[in-house]
């Protein structure tokens, strides 16, 4: 059992190094003339893009429910970060990590009594609660003038591909911690047959409100970064067009699975900008897309499969059936 | 001896359906107690009502003296009360494994923030849930199967891990609903067996629905009869197999189904 183990713990080695590197390397890009700036929006775009798909995955994937307010989130963030940069401190970097975790923090608080509210429902009516949610945010921007109405805010170009890239590996292990932990578990229950989850004492209410205080979390600090990456924001990029896109990316890389949030969220991002030179075409391309994956691959590419490294060590050994018994 | 789980005077009213009333059981700490009636009598919604899926209409359910009627499914598991389902209820995407640690879960006590930032205690508590759910599948003959899907499994094991599951809450007491369903006379004897020695191993109150007339008989301290939702009759299976009512209303020559 023991050179297994042993194995199995040494295949993992490329994981850190790799992020190591990936990381250097977008730091690297700052400096060197790498990348030229329209690669790097779109290498911040696909950042952004995973932050946004895998904390959806959470609460449409792993836990089954179907929002559609995830834009919400993201607008929240958004301009909780571009406030805080523009009207409260300077907009330095040293200000930017404060000002990403604020939008994170004002999403969460707002995802929290929005699953309050929402839980007391089932199904459909999270949709429907959520959409009602997306619009409230949207017309509230919209008729407030201390954030420009519907013009939007100028914000300043604070996000930078480093910033993104640690954004995205702190994303995802937070989210993959959640996932294998009982709070995951029990949210994957709840999605299997929430009978029997309460029957076996999953506190049900408990995780499906950490599942959506995290989802919204990230929701706002892709937000937040989304608000820097561009030179302003205004309320409408963040529309039931916006969720759609996000919930394309979360059905086309698979439900139940950030390896499949980082594929879709990265093949949607390259097509998307594949198609800009369609202009409005793209708007009818993409839903046809959700439609097409829900008629034939209802759980996208991915769906409820993982790759080996996404897995905590503990659980692939388990996988594996490397795990010493007892 | 004290009643371990007590409904008093129970009545459930679905619109103008009547489906259980003015029941009233009573089951002993240790007892193995049978609920038995014709199909439609309510030994369902009973247990759907003992597990909080359903609220009586009327009366009270106290599990060790304490109420526990109108309380959520959850809280009432945790409270220790497990139980199977007629139609097996498994989480049949997960493994064998999983299912199991799920219900284990509740005796894990990490707060959400740790198992985010993945703090020692959440791994600890990780730890002993494999280690203890493993442990938990191996007298089921399941821990071969630990990593298979719990839906691929053939059915007489999707049973014995519906009843796993449910000790993994550590339960006092385990409402088993039609465990010997789909068996045959053989697997039956079999499951008698099987059912004694998890009374004894975990030291568990067993409350259970059951057609297979042998395994009752056997196996139960204490019968209840419901037809139409009432209590017609209660007693040792002595007493409920001399019972004239019983007999006309359920028995009949179905004595040795």
């Amino acid at each position: 059992m023991k050179p297994f183990l042993a194995a199995a713990a040494i295949a993992r080695w490329p994981l850190p190094v790799l992020i190591a590197a990936g990381f250097a390397f977008t730091v690297a890009a700052q400096y060197l003339p790498i990348l030229n700036g329209y690669t790097q929006f779109v290498l911040i775009t696909v950042g952004i893009n995973i932050i946004l798909c895998a904390s959806l995955n959470l609460v449409n994937g792993y836990m089954g429910e179907f929002s559609v307010g995830h834009a919400g989130f993201m607008s929240l963030g958004a301009y909780s970060a571009a406030i805080f940069t523009t009207k409260w401190l300077p907009a330095t970097p040293a200000a930017f990590l404060p000002a990403v975790l604020f939008g994170g923090a004002v999403a969460a608080v707002i995802g929290f009594f929005l699953a309050l509210l929402s839980f007391k429902t089932r199904g459909d009516y999270l949709a429907i609660i959520t959409l009602a949610f997306l619009m409230i945010v949207k017309s509230t921007w919209e008729n407030l003038p201390y954030v420009g109405g519907p013009r939007g805010i100028t914000t300043a170009p604070l996000t930078t591909l480093p910033w993104v890239f640690a954004a995205v590996v702190a994303t995802i292990w937070i989210i993959r911690n959640l996932v294998y932990s009982k709070f995951g578990r029990a949210v994957i229950a709840i999605r299997e047959d929430e009978i029997a989850a309460n029957a076996m004492g999953v506190r049900v209410r408990e995780a499906k409100i950490l599942a959506f205080v995290v989802s919204s979390f990230f929701g706002g600090v892709a937000g937040a970064l989304s608000a820097h990456a561009t030179f302003f924001i205004n309320p409408g990029q963040f529309d039931i067009l916006k969720s759609t896109e996000i919930l394309v990316m979360v059905y086309l890389g698979g439900i139940g699975s950030l390896a499949g949030s980082i594929l879709g969220a990265t093949i949607f991002t390259f097509l998307s900008q594949a198609l800009q030179p369609l202009g409005y075409w793209r708007l009818v391309i993409l839903p046809l897309i959700l439609v097409l994956l829900m008629l034939f691959r209802p759980r996208g590419i991915m769906g409820l499969r993982e790759l080996p490294w996404f897995l905590p060590r503990r659980e692939l050994l388990i996988k594996r059936e490397l795990y010493k018994k007892p | 001896m004290s009643a371990l789980l007590e409904i008093q005077h129970v009545t459930k009213r679905f619109g103008g359906l009547c489906a259980i009333s003015d029941c009233s059981v009573a089951v002993e700490t240790g007892h193995t107690h049978g609920i038995i009636g014709p199909n439609g009598a309510g030994k369902t919604t009973l247990f759907n009502l003992i597990t909080g899926i359903y609220k009586p209409t009327e009366g009270a359910i106290r599990f060790r003296g304490e109420s526990i009627a109108g309380l959520r499914p959850g809280r009432i598991a945790l409270k220790g009360i497990g139980r199977t389902f007629q139609n097996i209820r498994l989480c049949k995407e997960l493994t064998v494994l999983d299912n199991v640690r799920i219900a284990f879960d509740s005796q894990l006590h990490y707060a959400p923030i740790e198992a985010l930032i993945r703090l020692p205690r959440s791994g600890r508590g990780e730890q002993r849930s494999i280690d203890e759910s493993l442990r938990l599948l191996e007298p089921f003959g399941l821990l071969a199967h630990a990593h298979d899907r719990a839906g691929d499994l053939p059915y007489g094991h999707q049973r014995k891990l519906e009843i796993a599951r449910a000790l993994a809450l550590k339960p006092s007491a385990l409402l088993l609903d039609e465990p010997a369903a789909g068996l045959n006379t053989g697997e039956t004897a079999a499951l008698t067996e099987f059912l004694r020695w998890v009374r004894g191993e975990f030291d568990v109150t067993l409350v259970l629905i059951e057609h297979h007339m042998h395994l009752v008989m056997n196996l139960c301290d204490r019968i209840t009869v419901l037809d139409f939702g009432q209590t017609i009759a209660d007693g040792t299976p002595e007493e409920i197999r001399a019972n004239p009512r019983v007999i006309e209303a359920y028995l009949g020559g179905a004595d040795d189904e």
